[in-house]
């Protein structure tokens, strides 16, 4: 690893260094500064960052100029080839349509739920943890099952879907809100805890003064709990638009994309096309847009977060 | 009342001063107290009552599953359990996921507690820098890197064993547990670790003998998320995972259910069987996954 700061601090300044100094540090003892054996400490996570992400990312750039298959060696430069048939090709600009409709429906849906129980749970006193844990049950249990247990309850044949006359999942006009409505069931319990953590923080005061004022349970969530978790919020709405971008599984899983592609995600393109039609330039180029999306969301908060000073 | 009061004295002046109009009674939802524990419970059967059914349906007989999807069975028919277990192969996935599970821990709580040490106690110059990086690159989509990490993963021998999954695992994973350790790190106090470097310890030391033996919640937090992460995974399992004597109970239970789409009933029962460990881990150990996984999303990450 590199060593600048050590060597740039010693030769700043004038050379008093000729005066023996007790805590000037010797070779040896500079290998033991902290700021050095610092990044030896980071090294093993550096090095699986590098393999996993980092290299096989910076390929992708590159392969997304190119025709590269996915599976061979060979990949012939192409230029902006792959960019420019993206935006042609009806799969994307559906899977990106999806996606847009994805993160509206994360950023109000799960949100409003995730906000309404945390706020419910913080103002109780008896059953908060039993609520806590119950809601978060279907966070923890993995996606396939989760899946498979609303894909036996959707059933058009035997389960709900039989009773409403209805195909949740194999009807184009349904299967997208459907597979959301799946994925938020798994999903908005994980939110109820991050906001009630958030919640607990508020300074007690704030909501005896509110209620002195004569504020009502509303008023003192829009006037107190809203704006005292601010931060917790803009976070997770950040968060909501990257994940969005990211939902691969319960489409997956549920539809592999059907019927027609109606549920069809990026994600979901993008790994249809490396591994089913063996076009991985294509997918790597689907991927870096991906990519840029998230890029410049997180860009836009962490620009917000230096100007407004939020604390983290 | 006094003058000289703490800062909070309209919170104390509201509880103790018997004169203050709300002293005596808080005031809850308008609607009342009762309104929000239906509503709340509503929501607790919503998030529960699915997974209930799957198991009652894991107990049905596939004629009582096709009469009634939605109710309680009549016979328990636990065998359902054993057959699934057998016919999907399910001995196998539990004993796959177990190792990945095992390795993917072990080594990203080392991998994890190094960095973390040395973002919150060692002055590494950038490391503000390094860990919106870290920030960064988890936010990702796997779509990205995902084809260039299968063809190397091909080229060096990587593909189908459970060595290379576990690898990705660390990869994705060790951010994540970086980040925890390192807010949990910031909140032991320095006293003793200083102690430890006046009397000559060098870093390592100090981190083996000090730092993680305090430590130690906190990894067991980094170890539950992760485990759990690894556990449940499911887009590089079936990516990275051909064979099925290699693979993990994730993928052992998406293949047995693509292939016995019509029979629900021992479906449910190797579901549940999957996720019957976990389940049991987090009501033990609740607190700790929740507040692991809840500081994934307070913005401290």
């Amino acid at each position: 690893m590199t060593i600048p700061e050590s060597t740039a601090a010693a030769g700043a300044g004038p050379d008093v260094s000729r005066i023996p100094d007790p805590h000037r540090p010797g070779v040896l003892a500079r290998l033991r500064d902290r700021r050095v054996s610092g990044w030896l400490f980071l090294l093993p996570l550096i090095a699986f960052n590098l393999f996993v992400v980092l290299v096989p990312s910076t390929f992708s750039v590159w392969y997304s100029f190119t025709d590269w298959t996915g599976i061979s060696s060979k990949a012939k430069f192409i230029g902006l080839e792959n960019y420019r048939n993206l935006f042609r090709d009806p799969e994307f600009v559906q899977g990106l349509e999806h996606n847009v409709l994805w993160t509206l429906f994360f950023l109000i849906v799960p949100m409003a739920m995730g906000l309404f129980g945390a706020y419910a749970l913080s103002r109780i006193r008896r059953f908060r943890l039993l609520f806590r844990t119950l809601y978060f049950i279907p966070y923890i249990v993995a996606s396939v099952v989760n899946a498979s247990i609303w894909r036996s309850i959707l059933d058009p044949q035997n389960g709900l879907g039989d009773l409403l006359h209805i195909n949740p999942l194999g009807d184009q006009h349904l299967a997208l809100w459907s597979v959301e409505f799946v994925n938020n069931w798994a999903w908005w319990g994980f939110l109820v805890v991050v906001f009630l953590a958030a919640m607990q923080g508020v300074n007690p005061s704030l909501y005896e003064a509110a209620t002195m004022d004569g504020a009502g349970a509303t008023r003192q969530f829009f006037a107190v709990t809203l704006p005292a978790i601010r931060p917790t919020f803009a976070f997770l709405g950040l968060m909501t638009i990257i994940w969005s971008f990211l939902a691969f599984d319960y489409v997956y899983i549920l539809t592999q994309g059907g019927p027609a592609g109606s549920t069809d995600l990026l994600s979901t393109v993008a790994y249809r096309n490396a591994f089913s039609n063996l076009q991985g330039g294509y997918a790597s180029a689907t991927g870096i847009v991906m990519a840029l999306i998230s890029g410049v969301v997180v860009t836009v908060y962490l620009v917000i977060r230096k100007t407004r000073e939020w604390e983290t | 009342m006094s003058v000289a009061v703490s800062p909070d004295t309209s919170a104390r002046r509201a509880r103790g001063g018997g004169t203050a109009p709300a002293g005596g009674r808080r005031r809850g939802f308008p609607i009342g107290r009762t309104a929000v524990y239906v509503a709340l419970t509503a929501l607790a059967i919503f998030s529960l009552g699915p997974i209930v059914l799957f198991f009652f349906n894991a107990l049905k007989t596939n004629s009582e599953y096709a009469a009634d999807s939605l109710g309680l069975p009549t016979s328990w028919t636990w065998s359902n359990f054993t057959s699934a277990w057998s016919q999907a192969n399910m001995g196998a996935g539990l004993w796959n996921s177990l190792l990945i599970v095992l390795g993917t821990v072990a080594i990203t709580c080392v991998v994890a507690s190094l960095a973390a040490y040395a973002l919150a106690r060692l002055k590494v110059r950038g490391s503000s820098a390094f860990m919106t990086y870290l920030l960064v690159s988890s936010a990702l989509p796997s779509q990205m890197f995902l084809v260039p990490l299968f063809y190397m993963w091909a080229r060096v021998g990587l593909y189908d064993t459970r060595i290379g999954l576990i690898l990705i695992y660390c990869g994705l994973f060790s951010p994540f547990g970086t980040l925890l350790l390192r807010s949990f790190l910031l909140g032991i106090p320095r006293e003793m670790e200083e102690a430890a470097r006046v009397d000559g310890a060098g870093e390592l030391r100090v981190f083996l003998q000090v730092v993680l033996p305090n430590a130690l919640p906190g990894i067991l937090t980094v170890a539950l998320t992760t485990g759990l992460s690894a556990y449940n995974e499911f887009l590089f399992a079936v990516t990275m995972i051909q064979s099925d004597s290699k693979m993990p109970l994730s993928t052992t239970f998406f293949t047995f259910q693509q292939g016995f789409t019509q029979n629900f009933t021992l479906i449910s029962a190797a579901g549940f069987i999957m996720i019957a460990p976990m389940l049991i881990l987090f009501l033990l150990l609740q607190r700790r996954f929740i507040n692991g996984l809840a500081n994934s999303g307070m913005g401290g990450i």
